[in-house]
């Protein structure tokens, strides 16, 4: 068993971006103001009245994004999903046109911004939409 | 801190750092009346290439949640004085996200343009195409599929109304939120500018790392725990109908009266029950106040067809098009609602000058042959057409109720009944003196500047000199709110001590007393800016309908008002020197 972040709700996601906002702060030593590290991304139907999609990282046990990635800077997490390795990344971009479903995003210096499923998003998530669970892996 | 300085004219852009500014004025109102005060000239016509717009955001913008609000000032084609309009959305992340503080923007294209500033760059996009699509809607809907930046981005854009100049046509962002009051969508369209797109991505640091997330986790946490916002969370402003009703303060069939027999249907109550379809929320907030109701329409010709709209409303919408309009039915105003929606128009001076076209047909000022059909209190579907025609102006007569109900009385005649004051159209509080004297002395002659619905609600005797005092101080206090820029729904939450300590990781010290200080002064700024722009006490009017129909403090006397006018009167004098 292990912890990942899970949409519990999507029918409920009012579209606020806390997740987004979250994402930048998880780590105590560098807490962004803004969204530039986020690694979590949530878009409307054409509107937010139409519903949503939140887009991060499935935890794959097999992930494309590794495969590619020529500097081993993207390694898997034990369990499934990716850790990053910001110093090992040449900002290549690769890992962003591998992964299957979108979720990996392009910060403004070319380095992605990737769900490490750490939880503290959902912390902040104020109508449940999103979870830290166990989950059979 | 960056401003963009956009000119439409010469189609250039340029970046300065106003480092400057945002230290001594903190940003947002504060910041844009500088702006403002620099790049227009106070005499200008507002439909002219001479018009500049700001638009501002703050420092809490986005470091902490509920402080997603985006100030826009230019000169109003409205009221010919000091126009702002605040929305909310994801204008104000977006524009944070992007790296800016503020957006100036300048001159006239020759023909229709949109903007889409992306980080550093701004692409001036061919709109020849777009022109002419006159559902809001739509126009946002083509511009999302062909732009960048998904759950990102801002798309501000004006509908029919901005086109056709509709001094009242407002600014629609993110579908349901809007830059509402004073005709911003008529300075877009006669600047030819059909859209403003912004997106990016970007972030800053914190100079205290620890300290911000402590605060940003008080914040949040009284933000949910507390009942600081729970009106908005729950039935949202709409719950305002009943009550207000009750008081004797909910202006009815255009202020003829304050009970209105359908303010059960039209209720909030009613509509979370019945119509209520979801509930979203403005960026990087969690309460999520805005109410969307769900209409399912049946094609009347075409057996087991429907289709669902989906409906923003709010308290003002409910007032303006419902029961000033003498609406009872939901699905009517509704209806009434997505059409004002679809074009771009601003809900509370639509409603309040077809309310005043409604009686003035009554009265035989004007006939039939200029409102082209007969309009009827309660008579949506009369309404329904009527709006098309605000916007399509096929007699003389839209085209002059399409500059607002001052412009169209002083034509026709019936200004006792033209509830506009400083020449913008009424909101939904006719609850007393604090109210009106509000209306008429606020640097936006909005219920917003300074709430005098509220303190008519709380005092019982007051003076004339007293109410305008607390409405100055109230007004004060707001200009630092609009400065940060925080959602006044959260003014609860954003306490003068909550501010000082959210101010300390970003670097930033300031006492409750400095904030105080600030306020006052951006007042004065304002308020010097609007002299400039010729706005005088003498020359306010004050609609008789108000002093006719009962509030909840029973009729008014003129007397009253006059004295707290001359009273103001003087302190602009002692303010603006």
């Amino acid at each position: 068993m292990t912890k990942r972040l899970v949409i519990k709700d999507i029918e409920k996601c009012v579209g606020c971006s806390l997740c987004m906002y979250a994402c930048a702060r998880k780590f105590a030593k560098k807490p962004e103001i803004g969204i530039d590290s986020s690694g979590i991304l949530a878009i409307s139907l054409s509107g937010f009245e139409r519903g949503a999609t939140v887009i991060f990282c499935r935890a794959c046990i097999d992930p494309p994004c590794i495969q590619v990635c020529p500097t081993n800077a993207l390694k898997p997490k034990k369990g499934g999903g990716v850790v990053f390795v910001e110093n090992l990344c040449i900002a290549c971009g690769n890992c962003m046109e591998a992964c299957t479903i979108g979720a990996i995003f392009r910060r403004q210096d070319g380095k992605p911004a990737v769900c490490i499923h750490c939880g503290y998003c959902a912390n902040y998530c104020p109508h449940d939409v999103l979870a830290f669970q166990e989950v059979e892996a | 801190m960056n401003v963009l300085y956009i000119d439409l004219s010469k189609y250039k852009y340029e970046i300065v750092n106003r480092k400057d500014l945002f230290e001594e004025w903190i940003g947002g109102v504060g910041v844009g009346i500088q702006l403002l005060k620099e790049e227009l000239n106070p005499k200008s016509d507002p439909l002219s290439e001479e018009n500049v717009i700001v638009f501002a955001v703050g420092p809490f913008t986005p470091a902490y949640p509920l402080a997603s609000k985006t100030v826009a000032l230019f000169k109003s084609p409205l009221t010919k004085n000091l126009g702002e309009s605040h929305a909310g959305g994801r204008t104000a992340t977006a524009i944070a996200n992007a790296g800016y503080g503020a957006v100036v923007i300048k001159g006239k294209s020759k023909k229709p343009i949109y903007i889409v500033i992306e980080n550093d760059k701004v692409h001036f996009r061919d709109s020849r195409v777009l022109w002419g699509i006159e559902d809001s809607l739509i126009v946002g809907r083509i511009i999302a599929e062909k732009e960048e930046g998904r759950g990102i981005r801002t798309v501000m854009r004006i509908g029919g109304g901005g086109e056709k100049l509709v001094r009242y046509a407002c600014v629609t962002t993110e579908t349901y939120r809007h830059f509402g009051r004073l005709g911003l969508g008529a300075v877009f369209g006669s600047k030819n500018l059909k859209a403003l797109v912004v997106v990016g991505r970007s972030s800053v640091l914190p100079k205290d790392k620890k300290g911000y997330r402590e605060i940003y986790d008080k914040i949040y946490k009284i933000t949910l725990e507390s009942d600081a916002m729970q009106k908005y969370h729950l039935i949202g402003t709409a719950v305002n109908i009943l009550p207000l009703n009750e008081l004797r303060s909910l202006p009815t069939k255009n202020l003829k009266s304050t009970r209105f027999e359908g303010a059960e249907e039209i209720s909030g109550e009613s509509f979370a029950i019945y119509n209520l379809g979801r509930r979203i929320a403005c960026n990087h907030c969690p309460i999520a106040c805005i109410h969307i109701a769900a209409l399912r329409v049946p094609y009347e010709q075409e057996k087991y067809f429907y289709k669902t709209i989906m409906i923003s409303y709010d308290y003002e919408l409910i007032y303006a098009l419902g029961s000033m309009l003498g609406i009872h039915s939901r699905e009517g105003l509704l209806k009434l609602i997505h059409r004002v929606e679809v074009y771009g128009l601003d809900a509370m001076s639509t409603g309040v000058c077809l309310a005043w076209a409604t009686e003035a047909l009554e009265k035989g000022l004007i006939s039939e042959e200029d409102t082209v059909v007969r309009l009827l209190f309660g008579d949506y579907e009369a309404y329904l057409k009527a709006v098309d025609y605000l916007v399509k102006q096929p007699t003389e007569f839209y085209k002059i109720l399409a500059q607002g109900v001052e412009k169209a009385s002083e034509v026709y005649g019936g200004k006792d009944f033209a509830l506009a004051f400083g020449g913008n159209e009424m909101p939904g509080y006719h609850t007393g003196y604090a109210a009106h004297i509000g209306y008429l002395i606020g640097l936006r002659h909005s219920h917003l500047d300074s709430a005098g619905y509220s303190i008519d609600q709380k005092v019982k005797e007051v003076k004339p000199k007293d109410i305008v005092d607390k409405l100055i101080e109230e007004e004060k206090w707001r200009q630092v709110l609009s400065s940060l820029v925080v959602c006044f729904f959260a003014r609860k939450v954003y306490t003068p001590e909550i501010i000082v300590e959210a101010f300390k990781p970003l670097g930033v010290e300031i006492d409750e007393n400095g904030l105080l200080e600030l306020g006052s002064k951006i007042y004065a700024e304002k308020l010097k800016l609007k002299r400039k722009m010729g706005f005088d006490v003498k020359s306010l009017r004050i609609p008789k309908r108000i002093l006719e129909t009962e509030t909840l403090h029973g009729k008014l006397d003129k007397r009253f008002i006059d004295e707290a006018l001359d009273y103001y009167a003087k302190l602009v004098n002692e303010i603006t020197g």
